[in-house]
């Protein structure tokens, strides 16, 4: 009897280690509880995971796709460029000083020349079609003289262009750098929708996990109000659902390493060759560990987040009565 | 220990529960709590346990000021007083066993010395043969019994009943009393809200009437 109950005086004090003892003791527990109550439930959960995995998949692959669309900016140094077609017939020597003389011009900063047989072999090693060239009698590439402006701004250049095209030996001005810009320009936008629709299912995110929170802590209404009776602190109450959104969200993430991995293995191919084709040798890379940590990191703590602001609207409104 | 000063609750309806009560209790004390159904017997416990707050007066408990007390303080003052409720307020999603650790699992305890207190409280309670078992399994008497091992399972200085013999015939009711009166008998204090006028008689411990909201106290008659 004694042992059982006992007057105020002797009801037990606990000191700080046992207190943070208890208090790991208890998020072990609810480490563990709040997932096996996920399958206690299996079909709600997976819904929630998959719906959470294409939320998350999506704006990965786009950013992936964007990643290498970048490769080529970075292939590109930045400034314009102009490229002069000599007349077929123009002498290789003369083809030398001409690029000489452009090469002084103070408005141009560098003049490269491609010989016929440069040009030749390059078209060679990247088309394919050297068999066909072979069988010409004579090589039907002109030279070209390669020239990087000294000033980026559009008058200048459009000034630099005209007095190009009066070159007697020039056969055509090609100035590249005007689809370029208008490339970048359309990857820039595309990045920025990419960031808008991430930010948007992120939000989707949150509200998914939150709203699975809420309907948690509503089945669970009659637990939190006992365990408040009898002196469970807001922290002890909050803690399970924490650990669901957690879980949920490490969940979702891992559906959508597995929705990633499977798209790259799919999207790889093609890619390749389209790179191939533009003479980049850029190859679609499977998520690495730390892509993958990422990932995962980034889902669970959407997850909690998800779970904080669920938890702090709806928790406080169930009180015992 | 427990202290009620010129205590009012008015709800926002107007209704007014209680009306400037005053009494005190010493530690190890037995008292009843009696009067008719909505005379303010429920409101008064709720306010010992701040699960509602006074709208005048002040209230004591173990030297603190429960009607200031914080709300981030309140699960600790819970933890002190064992409350044993008229619709016994057991968790049906898990056994017997669980529901009377509860209080223990919130208060940190170890693992060890858990199992050890809920084994002993349900054999002072009568149910060491049935830990396993989940409340709807149980009679109402047994689901009574669980929620009394789970209000002393953490030997709290005060004990609140309400109603604890409701709907128990009067055997029974004679059973849980006794029990009530072992609490008592090894210090705890324990208030009993009843409206069983002849059980109450048969004890003949204080008894604090309450009619309407207002206080009439045996143990200093106005």
């Amino acid at each position: 009897m004694a042992n059982l109950t006992a007057s105020g005086a002797s009801m037990s004090r606990q000191g700080l280690s046992d207190r943070f003892a208890a208090w790991g003791r208890h998020h072990r527990f609810v480490f563990k509880d709040a997932l096996l109550r996920l399958f206690d439930t299996p079909l709600a959960a997976i819904t929630t995971w998959m719906v959470v995995a294409i939320a998350l998949a999506l704006p990965i692959i786009l950013y992936l796709l964007l990643n290498y669309a970048g490769t080529l900016r970075q292939d590109w140094d930045g400034s314009p460029r102009i490229s002069l077609y000599l007349d077929r017939n123009v002498a290789e020597d003369v083809a030398g000083i001409l690029t000489a003389r452009i090469a002084a011009r103070v408005d141009i900063s560098s003049a490269t020349l491609i010989t016929k047989q440069q040009a030749l072999a390059e078209f060679e090693r990247h088309s394919g079609f050297g068999d066909i060239l072979n069988s010409l009698p004579d090589n039907p590439l002109p030279a070209l003289i390669e020239i990087t402006p000294r000033s980026t701004s559009g008058g200048d250049i459009q000034l630099l262009l005209a007095s190009l095209q009066q070159e007697e030996l020039v056969e055509e001005v090609v100035y590249d750098a005007e689809w370029m810009l208008r490339l970048f320009t359309m990857l820039e936008l595309a990045e920025r929708l990419t960031l808008s629709i991430g930010i948007v299912l992120a939000v989707g995110v949150l509200l998914i996990i939150g709203n699975t929170i809420r309907l948690t802590i509503e089945n669970r209404r009659s637990e939190i109000e006992v365990v408040k009776l009898v002196g469970g602190t807001d922290s002890f109450v909050r803690r399970p659902f924490l650990y669901l959104g957690f879980w949920l969200g490490l969940g979702g993430a891992l559906g959508a390493w597995l929705v990633v991995q499977t798209s790259i293995g799919y999207l790889s191919g093609p890619i390749e060759r389209l790179a191939q084709s533009y003479r980049n040798d850029f190859a679609l890379q499977f998520l690495g560990i730390e892509e993958t940590g990422l990932v995962l990191l980034g889902g669970s703590l959407l997850g909690v987040l998800a779970s904080v602001f669920s938890v702090g609207r709806h928790l406080s409104r169930i009180q015992p009565k | 220990m427990l202290t009620f000063d010129q205590v009012s609750k008015r709800y926002p309806s107007g209704k007014e529960a209680l009306s400037g009560v005053s009494f005190n209790m010493e530690a190890g004390e037995f008292a009843f709590l009696t009067g008719h159904s909505g005379a303010g017997k429920s409101t008064l416990m709720k306010l010992i346990i701040a699960m509602e707050r006074p709208t005048n007066g002040q209230i004591l408990f173990n030297g603190e000021n429960v009607n200031r007390i914080s709300n981030s303080r309140v699960p600790y003052l819970r933890r002190q007083v064992g409350v044993v409720f008229q619709n016994h307020q057991l968790l049906f999603d898990r056994n017997v066993y669980a529901n009377v650790a509860l209080p223990l699992e919130i208060g940190g305890h170890r693992p060890s010395e858990i199992r050890g207190r809920v084994r002993a409280a349900l054999s002072k309670v009568g149910l060491a043969d049935r830990e396993n078992h989940f409340p709807i399994t149980l009679s109402g008497g047994e689901q009574q019994r669980v929620g009394i091992a789970r209000a002393v399972v953490n030997r709290p200085p005060l004990l609140l009943a309400d109603e604890p013999t409701g709907n128990l015939d009067p055997e029974l009711s004679k059973d849980i009393m006794d029990l009530f009166l072992q609490f008592n008998q090894v210090g705890v204090t324990v208030v009993i809200a009843t409206h069983d006028i002849s059980l109450v008689e048969q004890i003949g411990n204080r008894r604090i009437d309450l009619n309407q909201g207002r206080l009439r106290d045996s143990k200093w008659p106005i």
